[in-house]
């Protein structure tokens, strides 16, 4: 079946439809990692967004039971050039196009997925919608006036406070709509875990007695997010606080500092980032829209990006805090930069 | 860490002669290394012994030395250089070995040289299997299980505890030269004999076999600081067993999840890192289709084919980044030069599919065995780049010139499906077609990939073009529209195949096209999807709506190249293609290049001001021809791959510049050619076409043999033998007719005389010969095998003027504006012509290096209007040189199980190497040597001549037997010796394979009685020879050189050219 990208500047891509049939509106991002579709699509940070795959052929190795970062995908919709109908991978349980069916995202296949890569680009990040009607521009505009995805975090975090045992350090994660990698990164290091919804107060957090907060990855635009911000500067310089992505910004943003959007992000798994106390350069898997612009005074600046030299990672100059923009439990993604994690736990109590 | 300034002039070592294994892809990374060495103000030193290299021009070192790759050679030359560092790591196995070498020797102490990049230590730890080993066990990465073995019996013990089948596997050699499987004890028991002697450290490595894993690749770069990135993996489609070099290989892998890929990724970081990487280095795996094991199969610590690969597939230029690291960079320092904006610290992002397919000698070598195993046997390769696999491939499949423009080929269809299944049970060179067939008559895809171990998504990718070739079939023209059109041209579906298909002309495709407005569109190779701005002017073509290129005013020439490496069209082609672009960017032309073969320097996209690759088919490079609307298009350097492109271009009304298709033809038809030279009052040798046996023997005894005989269909000598009696002429006709009896054999005079080569530029008047060159052996050796001499030694004043004047009136008669080769006999104070080729040829770098004159250059000139002698250097023959050079050709017949190794007709040399002097015998004795012979060392000689030149053999038998080597022969060539006094030790055949599987002999020569006669003795001595690294000489005029050297025992010196 035929379907169109109806993009903000009136730009209009024609191809067909696959997954779940029905119209969907989001921000249009890309990512140009080659492999990793199905980390990509269950990250809770895309959540309201309609990914770009810039790599051609999308769904080779099907789809599979563990490859996943949350309990379902939560891309609004999902565009590759060529999507397989025929996977081979000795884990494939189900292919692209029924795993889409199944959790109700449209897909969108044989559009130039160059082209749009390269207008998002030059034009920056743009709302779209995805339709199966001869739609015109204004009613398409109309939806996507319509369309705000400052609910995010609520949407994706955790209903529920919940644990997971274990015998090293005990940690409060703040879900914002947490990796499960992340998880996984720390139940592997041994630490036990406390996991809080992103409307816990900061007294709950402080209830369960932590040696270590964690501020989680999450989709939006954390300036959105007044209200955690305030929780997070009550648990300043009560514990030890580290964080990934919106986690890292949300920090910027308690401490006085300031978070700017970037024009098309960054989305794949092959950024540099330079980590300015090692001197060493590691590529990293990255994911964010936005960015901290400017540092807190009390903070320095730990990593930067090579390829535009924006901050990656910052850390205080006197209390144990410390974050980081890239994703260092990849997935999708190199693991190089897995030693974050043991940086992060050095700082617990 | 910036750059080092300690390091003030560098040595680079070349890659020699392009063998099997070792071609084009090293002068690529070896031109890049010494270009980003110079541009940082310091001075390289290169020596390679390969003359057909754009690496050895002046322009890219600062000092180029045209000499044997030994370590005595390069010892002088650090003598006389005093360089200050070595990079060791651009030169292939042969560079890297040669370093080790220096190294052990402690030649690289005594002078003070300091090897930069991957320093030694590193080089041994990643090359010698043992300490590999260890280390890989140290920092837990699975090796498969293993034994390095130095002898017979501790081979056979460990294979029958491990079990059968086995790896064979012998360290330090070329492109796994000597290494196979063995199922059971007997082969092992060849080949690990075999692999022993080949290996120069005498190890060999045994380990289980994994067959039918997946094999993943990776190209990995390290610096200094550890910093480490990997710049491409690459997924080969044929399963582990199967040589890289001679497997179909996709770029990025398709059948690995993020899980897989980032664990070998990992894999292979550790790996590098351990080792102590600094440059380049290729990570290879065997990865369990079924689970997560995998095991290290090998790393290669230097650039390799694979990186060259990598680097055109991905944009990235791993030779130049490693160079930088070698100087001292650190990758985060070094930009990234598509972009300008971002470093080389980081991973390319593709967004599109990259497919390589090997170019095999096979059409050339009938009888040799097509299995393909762990040695390498292709020659070349080419790439092609698509946004789905589907077009990738069908780009590639067409790119290879066998005639194949979909996945549909006549030669299966009689087949059954048991001898279908059969024949893909072995990978061999047509699987790909195979496998095609099988789905074609609906053998399921589960079934052929548990036959083949090639994974299903493979399978069904193939399967979807096989049921688009079928659909079509039962289509008309009418029933395409736009959509569906559009449908099988992203597929990658050429005009010709749709044609074909459809039972319609090629013409009508085109012109519905056009008419529909299906056009392809040009997208960039950027190195980062389309993440960020690039300036790389590098592109492939596709079938999408937003085409990329912009089109300038400017005045343009586009120039066709030569496509993959094969024999007879080698690197040499490249060369010229290169100097062609950079003389019309001199002349201020917008540079086009279209070729498609990732190994070559033409395909950097540094070199021209835009790269198409792209397949060089007719509806291809027409395309781009139409796009960018040149004022003109150069065949003449692109061999025959441009030129059979002449007719079809003149037709579209595209302007050629210099020789017109006109004129081509008219060098290229036999009948006309043969008017004209009548008309001219040249001769050439008598020869008449036959349609039977019969026929064959009535025109032989008119001419009178002996008779070059060949099939009229094919070009470049294929087929081609010499007949020297009835029975032989009878047993060849026979054979030729019961392959094909709807085509003639033509039978010519041989005339067995001295063959001349010139190679001249023609500006429609006048001509320009650099040098007038002569063959060591007589004519009925393929002029690309038999040795050539510059300047001629033996050519009286009066033949040498005839040459030119006979050039002079060739050229005008037919028109040429350009290069023009031609070869001719002398024979008996005759002057006869037996080919005339209307384009540059294979020697056109040999001559314009040794006589300095710019051939390449001066030839574009002329096309694009200039006269010859308002370019400076003058007319007629150019002044000889002071200095002689021979050029001497380099065979990979040991590679190749079953192909003749006697020198004949048919070409079959893939390199060359350049020996220059001050005398012929010093010339002859460095070339020799960088052909692998050293003269010095020849004692023990096994002769085994024929009747024709068993008297002639006596008296170069006595001239060894004075300087003092022993002479071993077969009965009858001992009773001729023994008769005219001449000392020689008799040996039966058993005994003398015997004397050369122990390599107890220094030299061969057989002079064969018969060519492609499986079962002579003389044949299997012959390769038993080869198969051992024990030079043949199958011509005694070769032999004659060998022995006028051995003579005058000559002190060789190094010189500058």
């Amino acid at each position: 079946m035929n379907a169109k990208l109806v993009l903000e500047n009136g730009v209009v891509f024609t191809g067909r439809a696959f997954g779940y049939l029905q119209e969907t509106v989001g921000e249009v991002v890309f990512n140009t990692g080659m492999t990793g579709y199905q980390e990509v699509l269950t990250d809770p940070s895309y959540y309201g967004q309609i990914v770009v795959m810039t790599y051609p052929l999308i769904g080779n190795y099907g789809i599979n039971y563990e490859d996943v970062e949350s309990q379902s995908p939560k891309v609004k919709g999902f565009i590759v050039k060529e999507n397989c109908t025929f996977p081979s991978n000795f884990r494939c349980s189900m292919d692209l196009d029924d795993y889409l069916k199944n959790n109700k995202i449209i897909g969108l296949e044989g559009i130039d997925t160059r082209a749009l890569t390269k207008i998002l680009r030059d034009t920056g990040t743009m709302k779209g919608v995805i339709t199966l009607e001869d739609m015109d521009i204004n009613r398409a505009k109309e939806i996507m006036k319509n369309f705000s995805n400052k609910d995010a975090v609520l949407n994706v975090t955790t209903k529920q406070k919940y644990h997971i045992d274990g015998m090293g350090k005990h940690i409060a994660v703040y879900d914002f709509g947490i990796k499960q990698n992340i998880i996984r990164s720390f139940i592997k290091r041994g630490c036990r875990l406390t996991v809080f919804p992103a409307t816990a107060s900061y007294n709950e957090i402080l209830e369960v007695n932590p040696d270590l907060v964690f501020l989680s990855n999450g989709p939006g635009d954390p300036e959105d997010l007044k209200l955690i911000i305030q929780n997070i500067k009550e648990l300043l310089g009560k514990k030890p606080i580290v964080g990934i992505c919106l986690g890292h910004q949300l920090l910027a943003l308690s401490l006085g500092g300031r978070t700017k959007k970037l024009k098309y992000g960054h989305r794949g798994c092959n950024h540099p980032v330079k980590d300015l106390t090692k001197n060493k350069t590691y590529i990293t898997s990255q994911n964010h829209g936005y960015y901290v612009d400017v540092v807190p005074e009390d903070m320095e600046v730990t990593h930067i990006s090579l390829n535009d030299g924006t901050v990656e990672g910052m850390r205080h100059k006197k209390l144990p805090i410390y974050s980081v923009q890239f994703h260092p439990e990849a997935c999708p993604g190199p693991k190089d930069n897995d030693y974050i994690f043991d940086e992060f736990l050095k700082l617990a109590l | 860490m910036p750059l080092n300034r300690n390091i003030k002039k560098v040595l680079v070592i070349g890659s020699g002669p392009i063998v099997i294994g070792q071609a084009a892809e090293f002068d690529y990374s070896g031109t890049q290394a010494c270009m980003a060495i110079k541009e940082e103000g310091i001075e390289v030193v290169l020596v390679n012994s390969n003359p057909a290299t754009i690496m050895t021009d002046k322009e890219v070192a600062d000092k180029v030395y045209i000499e044997p790759l030994t370590v005595e050679v390069l010892e002088r030359i650090i003598e006389k250089e005093r360089p200050d560092s070595l990079l060791a790591g651009m030169g292939g196995q042969t560079g890297l070995n040669l370093a080790v070498e220096l190294y052990e020797k402690g030649i690289l102490q005594k002078y003070n040289v300091n090897v930069i990049g991957t320093k030694i230590e590193a080089i041994k730890r990643g090359e010698d299997r043992e300490l590999f080993r260890e280390l890989m066990k140290k920092i837990n990465q699975p090796i498969i299980e293993s034994e390095i073995v130095t002898n017979l019996e501790d081979g056979i013990k460990f294979a029958k505890r491990i079990g059968y089948p086995v790896i064979i596997r012998p360290a330090y050699t070329l492109g796994g030269t000597g290494g196979g499987i063995a199922e059971d004890e007997e082969e092992l028991k060849r080949i690990l004999d075999m692999g022993l002697k080949l290996s120069s450290i005498g190890q060999v490595l045994i380990e289980k076999s994994v067959k039918g894993w997946k094999e993943i690749e990776y190209e990995v770069i390290r610096d200094s600081q550890g910093n480490c990135i990997t710049v491409c993996n690459m997924e080969n489609i044929d399963p582990v067993g199967v040589h890289t070099g001679d497997s179909i290989v996709v770029a990025p892998s398709q059948t690995l999840s993020d899980k897989e890929y980032q664990m070998l990724r990992t894999a292979s970081i550790d790996i590098i890192n351990s080792v102590g990487i600094e440059g380049g280095c290729n990570v290879q795996f065997a990865l369990n289709p079924n689970s997560f094991q995998y095991a290290v199969i090998e790393i290669n610590p230097r650039v390799s084919r694979s990186s060259a690969l990598a680097s055109k597939a991905t944009g990235y230029p791993i030779a130049k980044v490693a160079t930088k690291i070698a100087l001292g960079y650190t990758l985060d320092e070094i930009k990234n030069e598509v972009t300008n904006k971002t470093y080389a610290c980081f991973e390319p992002s593709l967004d599109y599919v990259v497919v390589k397919i090997p170019k095999w000698p096979f059409d050339k070598f009938t009888d040799a065995e097509k299995t393909l195993g762990t040695k390498m046997m292709a020659t070349g390769e080419v790439m092609a780049i698509g946004r789905n696999f589907e077009e990738a491939l069908l780009k590639g499949v067409r790119s290879l010139e066998i005639g194949a423009y979909s996945l549909e080929i006549s030669k299966f269809k009689n087949d059954s499906l048991d001898e279908l299944k059969e024949k893909v049970k072995r990978p061999n060179d047509e699987g790909l077609f195979i496998v095609a067939e099988l789905l074609r008559r609906g053998v399921d895809v589960e079934e052929i990939s548990n036959i083949t171990k090639i994974d299903k998504f493979f399978i069904n990718k193939i399967k979807n073009i096989v049921d688009r070739e079928e659909e079509l079939k039962g289509l008309s023209l009418k029933d395409l529209n736009k959509e569906k059109l559009r449908e099988y041209k992203k597929l990658g579906f050429s005009d010709r195949a749709i044609a074909h298909f459809l039972k319609a002309e090629v013409e009508d495709i085109k012109r519905l096209r056009r008419e529909l407005n299906v056009n392809p569109a040009y997208k960039m190779v950027d190195t980062c999807a389309g993440e960020f701005e690039a300036e790389t002017p590098y592109y492939y073509s596709t079938y999408e709506d937003f085409d990329e290129v912009v089109v300038t005013d400017n005045k343009k020439v586009v120039v066709i190249g030569s496509g993959p490496i094969r024999i007879g069209q080698g690197i040499e082609f490249d060369y010229s293609s290169v100097h062609c672009v950079l003389s019309l960017k001199k002349l201020g032309f917008e540079t086009i290049i279209i070729n498609n073969n990732p190994e070559t320097v033409s395909t950097d996209f540094n070199m021209s001001d835009k790269l198409y690759f792209e397949p060089l088919t007719e509806e291809d490079v027409l395309n781009v021809i139409e796009k960018e609307k040149p004022y003109g298009v150069i065949l003449q350097f692109g061999g025959q791959t441009a030129i059979k492109l002449a007719k079809y271009l003149d037709k579209k009304g595209i302007r050629i510049l210099g020789t017109s298709s006109e004129q081509i033809d008219l060098a290229e038809d036999r009948e006309r050619f043969d008017e004209l030279l009548e008309g001219l009052n040249i001769k050439r040798p008598k020869g008449r076409a036959v349609w039977s046996v019969e026929e064959g023997i009535e025109v032989s005894k008119e001419i009178g043999f002996p008779l070059l005989v060949r099939p009229s269909y094919v070009l470049g000598g294929q087929g081609m033998e010499i007949t020297r009696d009835e029975d032989e002429l009878r047993y060849y006709l026979n054979c030729a007719f019961e392959k094909d009896n709807k085509n003639p054999v033509l039978i010519d005079k041989y005339i067995c005389g001295r063959e001349i080569e010139v190679d001249a530029i023609s500006d429609g008047e006048e001509v320009l010969i650099p040098g007038i060159m002569e063959h060591l052996e007589s004519a009925g050796i393929h002029s690309g095998d038999s040795i050539t001499i510059y300047p001629a030694q033996s050519i009286s004043q009066k033949i040498k003027d005839k040459v030119l004047e006979y050039t002079k009136r060739i050229s005008k008669a037919i028109g040429i504006k350009g290069m023009i080769n031609i070869q001719f006999i002398e024979y008996k104070d005759e002057l006869y012509v037996i080919e005339v080729n209307p384009r540059a040829s294979r020697t056109v770098p040999f001559i314009s290096k040794v006589t300095g004159v710019p051939i390449v250059e001066i030839a574009t000139r002329v096309m694009l209007g200039e006269k010859l002698k308002n370019i400076g250097y003058g007319v007629d023959v150019y002044k000889e040189s002071e200095i002689v050079a021979v050029k001497v050709p380099v065979f990979s017949t040991e590679k190749l199980k079953n192909v003749e190794v006697a020198l004949g007709p048919n070409m079959k040399s893939t390199g060359e190497v350049l020996g220059i002097g001050r005398s012929l015998s010093e010339a002859l004795y460095k070339g020799f040597l960088g052909a692998g012979l050293d003269i010095k060392k020849v004692k023990k000689v096994f002769a085994a001549v024929n009747d024709y030149d068993k008297y002639e053999f006596v008296e170069l038998a006595n001239r060894m037997n004075e300087i003092g080597c022993e002479i071993y022969a077969t009965k009858g060539t001992w009773e001729v010796l023994t008769r005219e006094k001449v000392e020689a030790e008799f040996v039966d055949d058993n005994k003398a394979l015997n004397l050369i599987s122990k390599g107890d002999i220094d030299l061969v020569i057989n002079t064969p009685t018969k060519g492609n006669d499986l079962e002579r003795e003389g044949f299997k001595i012959r390769r038993r020879a080869v198969e051992r690294n024990i030079k043949v000489l199958t011509s005694l005029d070769t032999l004659r050189a060998v022995v006028k050297v051995m003579e005058n025992k000559v002190e060789y010196d190094v010189y500058v050219l």
